[in-house]
Formats: C-alpha cells, structure tokens, sequence
C-alpha cells in the first residue's frame, strides 16, 4: 500500500511571503544596480503601504491637535489616536489603556523608568542588575542613575554562546537589588532572554524588573500580564511603524507612584504659580503635544501584524534562521558570534580576519544591507575582544533567497580579502 | 590638484570598468601605505572613527610634511594610502589647500561622508590640521 507523503500543514504553505512582500515599497528598489536584500532589520524595519497610507491620511485629512478641541477634527484626531493606543494594549495584552504611555521610543521609555522610577526609588548602597549584552540605552540611563544616588551597576555575565549565566544572576540578587534591566533579545547576539524565570527570581527579592523589549516586539508574541513583567519599553520603527514613537508599559500602580518625567501641556490637572497638579494616567507622562500621526501609524503597524499573526511570523522567522545559520556554517572561515539555544532574527558573523567594515562595504555593493560595528553594545564586543561583528537580522518578509544572496555575498567578500 | 599623483590615481582607476576592479585596486594599494611604527598605534594617533580604527603620524622634513599610516580594515586602508601618496611630501599650504577632489573622480566620494564612520572625513581634517601646525613651526 502506497503511504501519501503527507506534512503537516506547515506555516510555508499558509504564509504567502510574496504577498507580504508586495506591501513593502521600499524593498524593491536597486541599490547599486542590485535588487536591494535588506536585511537590517534589528535596527530599523521597512513600512508596509498600509503604514504608510495611514500617516498620509491622518495629514491629509485629520490632522488637528489630541486632547483639547471640541471642534470635530480634533475629536477625529483624539479618537484616533486613543484607538491606536487601545489597540497597543491589546496587543500586549496590558490590563488598562493607563499603562500604555507613549514614548519617543525605547531610549526615551528606559529614560522615563530611570529618571522618575529610579529617582525616586534608589538610594547609596543599592544596586541594580543589568547583563553584558545590553544596548547602550540600556546601560548609560542606569549608569547616570547610579552615579547620582551613590547606588552599584553589576553586570550578569554570559557564556560563550550569549546565554546569561543563570547562577551568576541567581547569587547576584539580594535585598540590595532594587532594579533588574534586561533585553528580551538581544540586538548583537539574538539571544532570548528567560525572562519568565528572571523576572519571578527578580520578585523574590523586590526588584524591579525594566525590560528592553525593542528586539522582542516585531518577532514574538509579548504579553506583560503573564511575564508580569513591571516595565516593558519598545520602539515602533523596529516592528513596521514610524520612527520618532514607541512605548513604555508600566504597571498601573507603579506608574501611579511615580513623578511625572517632564512639564508641560498635556500632563497637567490644574495650573497655577503656586501649585501644578498633574493629570491623571496615561497622560502625565505625556507632556506636551504628543507624535499623534506616530502614534496612529504604530496602530496601523500592530494591525498589520496582528493580521499576519505574531504565532505565524515567529514560526516562519524561526525557520528562516534556522535555515541562515545553517548556510552560514556552511562557509569555510565564517564564525557566527551568538549561538544561544534560544534565538531569533540575528545572525552576527565575522569571516576570517575580515574586518566588519570591510564585510560591509562589499556586501552594500552588491545590495545586500546589513549592519557592521559594535552595534551600541560596546562593552559587549570589549568582552570578546572583537572589533564589531556584520550582522544580518531577519523580518517576516525576509525569504531564503535572501538568504542565498547573503551567502554568495559572503563567498564574493572571500575573494576579495582572502 | 596637489600634484602629478591625483591624474595617475584617476587614470589607475579608470582602467577598470566594475566597481570590483576599483576595489581590488584599492585594496591593493593599501598594501603600499608607508606604515605608522606599531608603537605609534595608540590612543593618541588614533583617528575617532565608529567602525575601523585609524592611526596617522605626521613629521616634517625640509619644509615638507610627510605622513604614515595604518588601519584594521583593508578598504580603509586603500583609502589612506590614496590620501597619503596624494599629500605626502608636500608643502603645508598646499596641503592646507588640497580640495582633493580626485576621490570623486574614481567613485570613492561616498567613503568620505562623516556618516560613513571609517574614520576618512576625521583622516583628511587631521592631515590639514597637521599641516596648519608645521607651517606655523616653518614661519
């Protein structure tokens, strides 16, 4: 009797990346007379046309400022842009629309936590925890913090493959520990982080959890009531949506607590020369008018991705880097510098003794966009000893062929220094 | 123009008709940098560049100023050797002036942008700053 050769039904077939890809202008375009690989995603992602669409219509027919007219377009704008930060909640499944506070992005969000959280909460003697695979946005706020209450920065350890060494953590955490400052992945190695474990550990002392969650959001589900994650920041130019926003979630009653981060329009109750009092959540941390086509247009990014599924995307982008690393191997001399067992989206490699920079700027000739240097985790490279990596970081509309390209690229860069 | 070294570099490189033919010549002509002494390779001639590291060292003799350089990453390298052949040995006003405009000429004008992070921009302020500072000495 024949067997039918049947396979499961596979994300490959239920996910057209073609289709995905016809939404995404700038990806056909020529760089150099080549087709464009774009594959520097980790550092800023391409717009579908729906994003794109949405910032044109919220000028060309909204536009008019949040929060104070009663006159319709601005009850139009408001609308809009309050409908975008509902959605973002549900999108990470916050528990109210008050712990969803708009932000320039990432930096400014960790800045926030820093200035007002950690200002007031930190004291001589305290510490906080942060890993050696941090951004520099998640390094310098702490350090300026700590330097002005006298507090300590200790830095968890990792292992050679990029993993944090979780023991080391484990004896780190006391009494003192007030904050933990974590990437979800990181944006050099693509490590992804256990946070679940981290961030219950982190609790049993008291701390404070800030997660850095820029490389986690366009990739993987995120839901901050089952991490019970405390802060949560992320930028929307990483997961399809305007530069200039992004997002800091924090838990209601922490946010409450807290002073507000800066004055002005916006964030205030009533106003005199004798006393401001300060209006209520999400808005007093929103001083001043706010990026309301920003904000809109992140809504329209989380529509997008929320129509494609997070489930389907993780799953697709998992099979993409497994294919990736795997090619990559493959190539005599070529070392990729992030070997977690838990990983998504980057490839960080060296070929040889081929300085990144070189790497760089045979693969931009031929197209193929990928970041070299130290990709603002300089003290991570410090650690190995390494000049910078190139790094290639995968989105959902990245394709093997892409892939291909990449590797014959790297076989071309070969010829050239070797 | 400095001198007869920015024509013989535009015609070196118009014999190739691909930008792979330009780079390999480039890459090639890094190997022919008069080298800094390694000893020189530290913090303070050092080029502040995001990417590559660079490190120049400047000296003069009869009126003229001579440079040596070094860097980690082979295109850089081939850069600083153009930079080097072209303004080596020359007098400081003329390196002063030197709009060297032949980078342009051979399709490397994009290394130049202060964006680029290759440590070049910074290179070529250095070499004039250089220049600034042996006149004043000479006068």
């Amino acid at each position: 009797m024949n067997i039918p050769d049947i396979q499961s039904p596979s994300v490959a077939s239920s996910f057209d990346v073609q289709r995905i890809r016809a939404s995404f202008p700038n990806l056909h375009r020529e760089v150099h007379g080549n087709p464009l690989v774009y594959l520097d995603n980790a550092a800023t992602a391409q717009k579908p046309q729906l994003v794109i669409d949405r910032l044109n219509r919220y000028y060309s027919r909204e536009n008019s400022n949040v929060h104070r007219g009663v006159h319709t377009l601005s009850q139009e704008a408001t609308d809009a842009y309050e409908g975008a930060r509902e959605r973002i909640r549900a999108f990470i499944n916050a528990s109210s629309n008050h712990e969803v506070i708009y932000t320039r992005g990432t930096t400014e969000a960790i800045n926030l936590v820093a200035s007002t959280f950690g200002r007031k909460h930190l004291s001589a003697g305290d510490e906080i925890l942060i890993s050696t695979m941090e951004h520099h946005s998640n390094i310098v706020p702490w350090q300026m913090l700590c330097e002005e209450k006298g507090a300590t920065l200790r830095v968890i350890p990792i292992s050679k493959a990029g993993e944090i060494e979780y023991d080391a953590f484990l004896s780190m955490l006391s009494e003192r520990t007030k904050i933990v400052a974590i990437c979800h992945i990181s944006n050099t190695l693509g490590t992804i982080n256990p946070l679940d474990r981290m961030i219950a550990d982190a609790h049993r002392y008291g701390a404070t959890v800030v997660v850095d969650g820029a490389q986690a959001v366009p990739h993987m589900r995120v839901d901050v009531q089952a991490l019970d994650v405390d802060f949560y920041c992320f930028s929307s130019h990483k997961m399809f949506g305007p530069t200039g926003i992004g997002i800091l979630y924090g838990k209601e009653s922490l946010l409450e607590a807290m002073p507000p981060y800066q004055g002005g329009g916006d964030m205030i109750d009533t106003v005199s020369f004798e006393k401001t009092t300060y209006n209520t959540l999400p808005h007093k941390f929103e001083a001043g008018t706010p990026h309301i086509a920003g904000g809109i247009g992140l809504g329209a990014a989380v529509e997008y991705m929320e129509s494609i599924g997070l489930e389907t995307i993780a799953e697709y982008e998992r099979d993409l880097l497994a294919y990736g690393t795997e090619q990559l191997r493959s190539i005599e001399g070529v070392r990729i510098i992030g070997t977690a067992s838990q990983k998504a989206s980057v490839l960080s490699f060296l070929i040889g003794d081929i300085h990144p920079y070189d790497t760089g700027t045979i693969l931009d000739r031929l197209g193929i966009a990928v970041r070299t240097g130290h990709h603002c985790t300089q003290p991570l490279m410090d650690h190995w000893g390494l000049p910078g990596t190139a790094r290639a970081s995968l989105a959902f509309y990245n394709t093997r062929e892409d892939i291909d390209a990449l590797v014959a690229g790297i076989r071309k860069v070969k010829t050239f220094f070797e | 123009m400095v001198n007869g070294q920015e024509a013989a570099i535009i015609e070196e490189f118009a014999l190739f008709d691909d930008w792979m033919g330009r780079y390999e010549h480039l890459i090639e002509l890094g190997k022919d940098l008069p080298l800094i002494d390694p000893d020189m390779q530290d913090d303070t001639h050092r080029i502040r560049g995001c990417q590559s590291q660079v490190w120049l060292h400047a000296f003069e003799e009869n009126g003229k100023v001579f440079f040596k350089a070094n860097s980690d990453a082979a295109i850089t390298k081939g850069l600083i050797a153009l930079l080097v052949r072209v303004l080596s040995g020359q007098a400081p006003q003329a390196i002063i002036d030197a709009p060297l405009g032949f980078l342009d000429q051979i399709e490397m004008k994009e290394h130049l942008s202060p964006t680029r992070k290759n440590g070049l921009d910074a290179m070529i302020k250095q070499m004039k700053l250089y220049a600034v500072a042996f006149k004043q000495i000479t006068h």
